[in-house]
């Protein structure tokens, strides 16, 4: 097509379209889905705006009908009162803690197992990797009771070990799982070059795998961020005590507490919330990637 | 000895040290914190020990014992319901929204955003803000019902109420799926939506014979995480209704729960995560066998 009869069919479009549309209701069905669209949207936001409403409004605001979706007045003191009530500082001390160390442990073991099965070609691998992907079929909680029995033998309940040391054993399958599936998108022609140089498996990986993965990296921080933020059932087994726990295992327990106070636990369950919001708004296109390489490659 | 020596001085014996070192830390892992938990649990099936006493032998007496305890049954009734009803529910809503989605209408990126958020709000506050949602006087659904002149629902006091709502609940975290789907959509080639247009396929044919057969690996998929993700749901029974009222959110990992860390009956817990295990893998094989067969794959590329 040459340029000219391309802008005049470029011209041409927007007039004709209209008619179409108009007249085989293509426009209608697209208005009928926007509006379906849109009242699911409202839907989805509507908890989260009551929790927001709820926990800036005054103690007896919560309980009037019909209840002001824009608090009057508003109360940030709520979210101080709520977050001083129980020492939530040390809850999320704790809880950076158990982030960091996941982190660590997750980047450096996970990606270092997943370069094996990845690149390495050695008898025995295949197996292993049937291995790493039956372990991720296998429900956790199936685990659950044997490993509260170990940890106990060693002496690791209401320690921070069962939430940390494990991770440095692989870093879970599913991490691995994904990264293998990662480094083998990487052109092997950069490994060639390096090993004629002279660099060793291990230099290859850490020097030339590691810094391209990073977006693949960056998936798996973000959501090894999420699960630990998150994760309520490993503090609820393994911390017992308050100056132990974590700010899911607080919030629970401040809920069994404050029972009927909803103007606090809804201050707390939005402070709880904040930062997996802004997680995601900061580093949305690698949560996107993230759910193309688990959902699509599974 | 030394035909093993001279094996590893070789290329592929030195690559085997290599690769085996790559992979050593998962196979520690696997030993330390899977073999050996699977081995005790197998041992403890046999066992009823409460952790403080010495543990004694009992057979089979574990499992003798879950068939005549009428909450094992409760709450395996409770959680195959749960899970029979949202799973599914969940998949259809979810892959309703993405179809609707991937029309290329205005805003896809901000209603997209706004579905997904829901799924990432940790489970502890998700749980809170729903108990708080579900209230029986003040709660936002029952406000809405009032508003439009429905009576009120006690949705978490009436046995019949108490489970719908859990299932309403993880309703609002579809939008996690519904990605999922979007993204396999969008991946989906124009060619071959051309290719059954010149067909003569009309919006239905191109939707039954081309959008969900290349869909179905992935629709496959989360249908089977989903199963085996809600099997195990706990947070919503332990924190919003704590199995109540009358056990009927009495969901399985819950009661698996109580046994081992509040009655202390190790043994009955094992054989509790045993049955459960045995339960969530058969269901696998018959999802793989029922409509396995119908998933579409591409030639492996």
């Amino acid at each position: 097509m040459s340029t000219a009869t391309r802008r005049l069919a470029a011209a041409g479009r927007p007039r004709s379209q209209v008619l179409s549309r108009l007249a085989s209701g293509v426009f209608w069905s697209r208005v009928v889905i926007w509006l379906i669209l849109l009242s699911g949207a409202v839907a989805m936001l509507l908890p989260l705006l009551w929790m927001v409403s709820s926990s800036l409004k005054l103690e007896q605001r919560v309980f009037e009908f019909p209840p002001q979706l824009i608090p009057n007045p508003v109360r940030f003191q709520n979210y101080v009162e709520a977050l001083t009530y129980k020492p939530f500082h040390i809850y999320i001390r704790n809880t950076l803690f158990l982030v960091v160390m996941n982190e660590i442990a997750i980047l450096l073991s996970a990606s270092f197992c997943a370069y094996g099965f990845a690149r390495v070609r050695f008898p025995g691998r295949d197996l292993w990797f049937g291995v790493v992907l039956a372990t991720m079929m296998v429900p956790g909680v199936v685990l659950m009771v044997p490993s509260f029995v170990i940890f106990s033998r060693l002496k690791w309940i209401d320690t921070f070990y069962p939430l940390t040391v494990p991770v440095f054993f692989g870093g879970g399958a599913f991490n691995i799982f994904l990264l293998r599936q990662f480094f083998r998108t990487i052109p092997e022609d950069l490994a060639d070059a390096a090993r004629i140089d002279g660099c060793s498996e291990y230099g290859i990986y850490g020097r030339i795998m590691m810094p391209l993965a990073k977006p693949a990296l960056t998936t798996v921080a973000i959501f090894t961020f999420i699960g630990t933020w998150n994760d309520f059932m490993g503090p609820l087994l393994y911390l017992n005590s308050p100056d132990k726990f974590t700010v899911s295992r607080g919030l629970a327990m401040f809920r069994s507490v404050l029972y009927t106070r909803w103007d606090l636990l809804m201050a707390a369950s939005t402070a709880m919330t904040l930062p997996i919001i802004l997680v995601f708004f900061a580093a949305q296109r690698y949560f996107v990637q993230g759910v193309v390489l688990t959902g699509l490659k599974g | 000895m030394s035909v093993a020596l001279r094996w590893l001085q070789k290329p592929a014996g030195r690559r085997t040290i290599i690769g085996y070192s790559f992979i050593a830390p998962f196979i520690l892992g696997f030993i330390l914190w899977f073999a050996i938990p699977a081995g005790t649990a197998v041992w403890l099936l046999f066992q009823d020990w409460n952790m403080i006493r010495p543990p004694t032998f009992v057979g089979l007496g574990n499992l003798q014992r879950m068939i005549h305890d009428k909450l094992f049954w409760q709450s395996l009734k409770v959680t195959t319901n749960y899970t029979v009803i949202a799973v599914p529910l969940g998949l259809v809503l979810g892959f309703l929204l993405a179809l609707l989605m991937n029309t290329k209408v205005r805003g896809i990126t901000i209603f997209r955003t706004i579905y997904y958020l829901p799924s990432i709000v940790p489970a502890v506050a998700n749980a809170v803000l729903w108990a708080w949602i579900l209230n029986s006087e003040f709660g936002l659904l029952n406000v809405l019902l009032r508003s439009i002149g429905l009576p009120k629902i006690r949705w978490l006091q009436e046995p019949r109420w108490a489970l719908p709502a859990l299932i309403l609940m993880s309703l609002w975290g579809l939008g996690g799926g519904m990605v999922i789907y979007l993204a396999g959509l969008q991946g989906i080639p124009q060619v071959f939506y051309e290719a059954a247009e010149i067909d003569g396929a009309g919006r239905w044919a191109k939707l039954r014979h081309v959008t969900i057969p290349l869909m179905s690996p992935i629709i496959f998929f989360n249908l089977v995480m989903g199963v085996i993700g809600t099997f195990q749901i706990f947070t919503a029974g332990y924190l919003i209704t704590d199995g109540g009222p009358q056990n009927a959110t009495l969901f399985y990992v819950l009661y698996l729960y109580r046994n081992a860390f509040l009655y202390l009956s190790m043994g009955y817990a094992a054989a509790l995560a045993w049955t459960l295990f045995i339960i969530i893998m058969a269901l696998t094989l018959l999802i793989f066998k029922g409509i396995g067969s119908q998933v579409y794959y591409e030639e492996a590329g």
